[in-house]
Parts: structure tokens; C-alpha cells; sequence
């Protein structure tokens, strides 16, 4: 009862002074805004990865050649087709391209290779040569829908027709935005490739577990080759968006060293008036440790009211504006990648790392203020 | 690795905790060599004023100290995934061994914290600070701890390495495919019930006496009874209780509990375990200040109360934990070859 009693004079002493108190919740909340912004935009990008790769084959195979990416024989996919344990071989064809006219990429991919669930939003999948489907970010960058034309530039540089039949979607607008799908055929006469290659191969594994020793067994068969796990994709995907937020977080952390220079200045800028107040509770019978616990609670109730504003601050710039600010640092990827809208998921995790990061330090930079003003003497303190 | 948000929450969280001690152990140390409470000169008043900041300051370090054992686990919890076979928390503890001295430094310094803000209350109950000197010289113990804590958390956060794909191939083969050991082997299940259930029971019988008689040594031994079941009850989540949680006889990890998929039933569950452990402890370690007379009555009526409350939490623990032995789906007889 008593500690209650505490936290309504600290609620009502920080409403006398609302001004002043809004002013370090401002900026406090800006800071927590800046730093939440992070972690949600990255966490969603993570998310939106394990989305997309939750269809992906368990094993797409490679080929590596000085280093760099290579085509791969379609004979290679033979050969992996008789390790035991190995389900299905799929040689798949795909390649990006620029379109000059709305500054974009696309991702071109074979119609029957793919995997992922679609969502036709309208039309269907092309169904002979000369017919294309695309994204609905291609859709709507392009602004043409079923039955009217996309022109796209080939490898010898000749203006190609295809005829869109169909719009769709995917749970994860990441992987479907750029995409456009295009007949086998045409893919290879598009982008020119020899007619015994592929891109790369994937790879279906009827027992998780084997996955690994597959693996292997392709490498040493095919030394040149470069097999690549799904897991792997998606711990890479993990470890580089965590690197990315940790670096920004770290970046800043600046900020919030100045926020803590603010606070620490506001705090021990403590007012004539305030010190009287002080002086007179402690006459009135108060004890130190009252007045101490009276500013914990301030500090409770300025660092809560900052941390749900700011975590607001960030939901709503991460999952309504799109992140706008932070997107081309995070995502790293290119600038012509058409927008996305991310899925908003928050953990609890987050809540707990932002206020872990945020919190203790508001909390050491008040605290010597704090008790100094805790131990005014009533005497001195009323008579000013 | 060092560059996760939670990684960097708790570097930064634990360092300024470490700042923090160490400043109030600069002000104990003066404390300690000048405290004289008969003085009433000018600077035994600046003394007794500067108490007031040690204690606020420690109080608040000791407070995220214990947020921070949640967050480590939460953040090992994040991180398997980065890891080759990891499965849960235990994965990543087992990807740098480090990690479990930094997680029983953890533990120590949260009954260390816990225990230093209850001797920290029972100062602030008396008049006359008759615990002053004994507080602030178990401060200057506590630093080091938080100290040693800091370093075995960075270290082991430094020496992970992430398996991820590299440019030449992908990492499952840099590694030479081993993964890391997913799961802890549990002590055998059945003669470690036994124990278990014979050192819940010892403990709650032991409590009677403490109710009833003012004699000592029944406190002590309620003390060496909180700590021993608090050893054995631990040994046993990872031997059989979180079979019957997870309903398979091969998993015994002890941190998968706080997840969704099994009702986020760890938090009670440690809760009352590391609560009533706590309260179980301090009726013993702080049996001679009952020899201080101006906190001899308080502390007689407190020690009734940790009794009490050491005894409802430890019952909620073993509630907690039975309920699915008894009444799940799961039953580890019907897999003999698991029980030893």
C-alpha cells in the first residue's frame, strides 16, 4: 500500500512537471524508436526468408568454376540422380534481368521448375512458348495484367514479345515481386544459354538426415561442384541480417549515449522549486530511502511510457511506412528491388533485448542525480 | 558473433552492471574503513548518505542481473539455428563449452544478488545500520563474481563461429560434417526419482521444525536441504522431468521448456524453483543476525514468512512437475529401454 501511495505522488509529481518530463519521453522515445526500428525490420526480413525458403529444395547443387558461379552440365544431374537416397533432379533454368525502362530487376525462371506455391491472382501459368506470368510487383511497376504484352530485351539484344497470362502471389512477397515466369524454351533462347547446361540443379532428399552425406557424396564425385543445404541458406540468411542489425544497433548506440548525456543533465538540473518540494516532504517525515524510491518510480514511469511509444513508433514506420529509412541499409540488396510490404511479427525476445539495451542505461545516468537530490537537507532545502 | 542485437544487449547490459558495482565498491570500501555509527561527526553523516547511493546503485545492478539470466537463455535460444545440429539452447551451449561456466556464473550471481538485496532490506528494517559493514564487504566479493561473469560471457560469445556458407563451398564440409552434440545425457531416470521425490519430501519436512522450535541448527539444516534439493531438482529436469514435458523419452534439455510449444510452462516452473531455493537458503545463512538486537524481532517474524514461502514454492515446483507425470499422455514405462 505504501509503495502505491509512492507511485501516485511520483505519477502526479511528473504530471506538475509535464513539459519538462515530455521532453526527455520525446527523446527517449526517438531513440527507442530508431533502435526497435532495427530489430523489427530485420527480424521480418528473417522471417520473410524462412518463408521463403520453406519450399526451397533441401539441396541445390552448383557449379564453381575460378571461383565464380558457373552453368551446369545437365549430365551432372545424372549423376546425382544415382547416389542412393536421392528422390528427384531437377535441372533449373533461371537469370536476372534489368529492365531500363522502370529501372528495376526481374528474376526470370522456368515455368515448370518451380517449386513454391503460387497464388494466381488472375490468368494462369504460361502454357506454350511466347507466354509469360509475372509478380504482381511486376505487374504493377509495369502496370499491364493478363492479356496484355511484356516486351523484354535478349542476350543479342532483339525486342521479345510474350504475352502475360497470368498475375500471381506468394505468402512471402519477397520471392514473387521481380518474378516473371517464363516457357523452358524460351528461358534458353532468351538468355542464349548452351543447350547442355543448366543454372543449377536441385536436389530432392527423402530423408532429412541424409541430407549432409549427399552432399558429400556430390562433392567428391564432382570436385567442381558446390552443393548447397537448405539449413545453410538459412542460417547464412540468419547470421548476415544479425550482423547487419548488430552493426546498425552499434552505429546508434551514439545516440544513445547522447540521450543519456540529456538525461543525466536533466536529472541533476533538478529545479529551486523541486528541491523546496523535497525539502519538505523530507520535514514532513519522509526518509531517504522514500525519496529514493519516489524516483525510482519517476524513472519507471518515464522509462515504460518511453518504451511503449517508441516501440509503437517503430511498429508503425516498420510494417505501415515500410521501414522507409532503414530499408536500403538493411536489406543491402539492389535499389531497384521493386517495394514490399513486410509481414509485422514481434516477439517478446525483441521487447526484451530493446529494453535491455535502452533501459539500464536511462537508469545509470539518473541514478547519482537522483540520490543527490534525495539526500537534500530539509533545512537548506526550504529556506532556498 | 559478437555482432547480435542480443548478444550486444547483454555485453553492454552486464558491462555497465560491472561499471556500476564497481563504482559502488569504490564508496563500500571507504564505508567499510570509516564507518563508526557513535560518531556524529561530519563525516560519518556524508558516510551514512553515501550509503544510501551504494545500496541504490546495487540494488538496480542486481535487478538487471537477474533480467540478464532470462536473456541469456532467450539469446542461446535465438542463436542455434546458426549452429550445425543445434537443436535448442543446449546446442549453443555445446558449440563453445564456455557458455555453461558462464550460465552456472549466472545462477551464482543470481543468488548472490538475491541474497545481497535481502540483507540490503533487513539493514534498512533497524535504526541503527547494524549491517552496514557485513553488506558492503559481501559487495566487494560480489564485483569480482559480476567481473568473472562479464568474461566468461564474452568469451564464450567470441568464440562461437556461425557455420554458414562460405565462397568456396558450403561450410558442412570445413566442419567435417559433425555436428554438435544436441542433447545432454540425462542421469538414470528411475533411481533419480527416488532421490528427487525423497529430497522434496525431506525438505518440506524439514520446514516443520523451523515453525515450530527457535533452535538453530534446524535452520542450517533447512538451509543444506534447500540447497541440496535445489542441486537434485536441477539433475532431475534433465533426467526425467522433461521427458514427461516434451513426451519423448530422448529429450532432455532443460531450456526447451520456456517455449510456446510447451506452454511457456519454464517460467512457473523455475520460478518457484529458484524462489523457493532462495527462500529456503536465507533462514540459515542469516542466522547470526538474530545475535544483532535491534533485528532480532524482525527477523524472527520474517524467517517465518521465507519458511512459509520456501515451503508453498517448492510445493507449486513439484505440483508443477508431477501433474504430467501422473496425468500425461507420456509414460516412461512404456519404454523400458530408456529407464536405467
Amino acid at each position: 500500500m505504501r509503495h502505491l501511495k509512492i507511485l501516485e505522488y511520483a505519477l502526479s509529481s511528473l504530471w506538475r512537471r509535464k513539459y519538462k518530463n515530455m521532453a526527455i519521453i520525446l527523446v527517449y522515445a526517438f531513440t527507442i524508436a530508431v533502435l526497435a526500428s532495427i530489430l523489427f525490420l530485420t527480424h521480418a526480413l528473417k522471417t520473410e526468408a524462412s518463408f521463403l525458403l520453406a519450399e526451397a529444395p533441401e539441396l541445390v547443387v552448383q557449379r564453381v568454376s575460378a571461383g565464380r558461379h558457373e552453368l551446369i552440365p545437365l549430365e551432372y544431374g545424372d549423376r546425382i540422380r544415382k547416389i542412393p537416397g536421392v528422390a528427384e533432379v531437377h535441372p533449373r533454368f533461371w537469370g536476372y534481368y534489368y529492365d531500363a525502362l522502370v529501372e528495376a530487376n526481374y528474376t526470370l525462371l522456368e515455368a515448370n521448375a518451380d517449386h513454391t506455391p503460387l497464388e494466381m491472382l488472375d490468368g494462369h501459368l504460361p502454357a506454350a512458348p511466347g507466354e509469360c506470368a509475372i509478380g504482381s510487383g511486376v505487374a504493377a511497376v509495369r502496370k499491364i495484367g493478363p492479356g496484355d504484352d511484356l516486351i523484354l530485351v535478349d542476350s543479342t539484344n532483339m525486342g521479345i514479345v510474350f504475352e502475360v497470362t497470368g498475375v500471381f502471389r506468394s505468402p512471402s512477397d519477397l520471392l514473387t515481386n521481380d518474378l516473371v515466369i517464363l516457357d523452358r524454351a524460351d528461358l534458353i533462347e532468351f538468355f542464349g544459354t548452351p543447350p547442355d547446361l543448366a543454372t543449377d540443379i536441385s536436389v530432392r532428399v527423402n530423408n532429412p538426415k541424409e541430407i549432409n552425406t549427399i552432399a558429400e557424396k556430390i562433392k567428391r564425385q564432382m570436385p567442381d561442384s558446390r552443393p548447397i543445404s537448405r539449413s545453410e541458406i538459412l542460417r547464412t540468411y540468419a547470421a548476415v541480417f544479425n550482423w547487419r542489425s548488430g552493426m546498425m544497433l552499434s552505429v546508434f548506440a551514439a545516440a544513445l549515449v547522447a540521450f543519456c548525456i540529456l538525461a543525466w543533465d536533466k536529472a541533476t538540473g533538478i529545479s529551486a522549486e523541486e528541491k523546496r518540494e523535497i525539502g519538505i516532504l523530507k520535514a514532513v517525515g519522509w526518509e531517504t530511502s522514500d525519496i529514493l524510491e519516489l524516483k525510482f518510480w519517476e524513472g519507471m514511469a518515464v522509462s515504460l511510457t518511453s518504451l511503449l511509444l517508441g516501440l509503437l513508433a517503430a511498429y508503425v514506420h516498420v510494417f505501415f511506412l515500410g521501414a522507409t529509412v532503414l530499408t536500403p541499409v538493411i536489406k543491402g540488396w539492389s535499389v531497384l528491388f521493386p517495394t514490399f510490404r513486410l509481414i509485422p511479427f514481434i516477439d517478446p525476445y525483441q521487447i526484451l533485448v530493446i529494453g535491455f539495451l535502452t533501459v539500464p542505461p536511462y537508469v545509470a545516468s539518473t541514478v547519482i542525480p537522483s540520490w543527490k537530490a534525495a539526500i537534500t537537507d530539509p533545512e537548506t532545502a526550504m529556506r532556498g | 558473433m559478437i555482432l547480435h542485437p542480443g548478444i550486444l544487449a547483454l555485453t553492454c547490459g552486464t558491462a555497465l552492471v560491472l561499471l556500476m558495482m564497481i563504482y559502488a565498491s569504490a564508496l563500500a570500501v571507504k564505508i567499510v574503513l570509516r564507518w563508526d555509527f557513535s560518531s556524529s561527526s561530519e563525516e560519518q553523516l556524508v558516510l551514512e548518505r553515501k550509503s544510501y547511493l551504494v545500496s541504490t546503485i546495487v540494488n538496480y545492478a542486481l535487478g538487471f542481473e537477474v533480467l540478464s539470466l532470462f536473456l541469456f537463455i532467450f539469446t542461446l535460444d535465438e542463436i542455434h539455428s546458426l549452429f550445425v545440429g543445434a537443436m535448442c539452447a543446449t546446442g549453443s551451449l555445446n558449440a563453445n563449452p564456455i557458455g555453461w561456466y558462464a550460465l552456472y556464473a549466472k545462477i551464482v550471481a543470481f543468488f548472490a544478488a538475491a541474497l545481497w538485496i535481502a540483507l540490503n532490506y533487513l539493514d534498512g528494517k533497524a535504526e541503527d545500520f547494524p549491517l552496514v559493514k557485513t553488506k558492503f564487504r559481501w559487495l566487494l566479493l560480489l564485483t569480482p563474481l559480476i567481473g568473472l561473469e562479464l568474461y566468461l560471457q564474452v568469451a564464450y560469445f567470441l568464440g562461437l563461429h556461425p557455420e554458414i556458407i562460405t565462397s568456396c563451398c558450403g561450410s558442412l564440409f570445413s566442419s567435417a560434417g559433425n555436428g554438435i552434440a544436441a542433447e545432454l545425457a540425462g542421469l538414470p531416470a528411475k533411481s533419480m526419482m527416488v532421490a528427487f521425490y525423497a529430497a522434496g519430501v525431506l525438505f518440506l519436512l524439514g520446514a516443520l521444525p523451523c515453525l515450530r522450535r527457535p533452535s538453530a541448527s534446524f535452520r542450517y539444516l533447512f538451509t543444506l536441504l534447500a540447497a541440496l534439493f535445489f542441486t537434485l531438482a536441477i539433475a532431475a529436469i534433465v533426467s526425467f522431468i522433461s521427458l514427461y514435458i516434451y513426451e519423448l523419452p530422448t529429450h532432455h534439455c532443460p531450456f526447451d521448456i520456456f517455449q510456446k510449444n510447451y506452454h511457456f510452462i519454464g517460467y512457473p516452473l523455475y520460478l518457484c524453483l529458484f524462489g523457493g531455493t532462495l527462500f529456503g537458503l536465507m533462514p540459515g545463512l542469516f542466522q547470526g543476525i538474530k545475535r544483532i538486537p535491534s533485528l532480532k524481532q524482525e527477523m524472527e517474524r520474517m524467517e517465518k514468512k521465507w519458511v512459509l514461502l520456501a515451503v508453498l514454492l517448492i510445493s507449486s515446483f513439484i505440483l508443477i512437475v508431477s501433474w504430467p507425470i501422473l496425468f500425461g499422455h507420456f509414460k516412461l514405462a512404456d519404454y523400458p529401454s530408456f529407464i536405467f
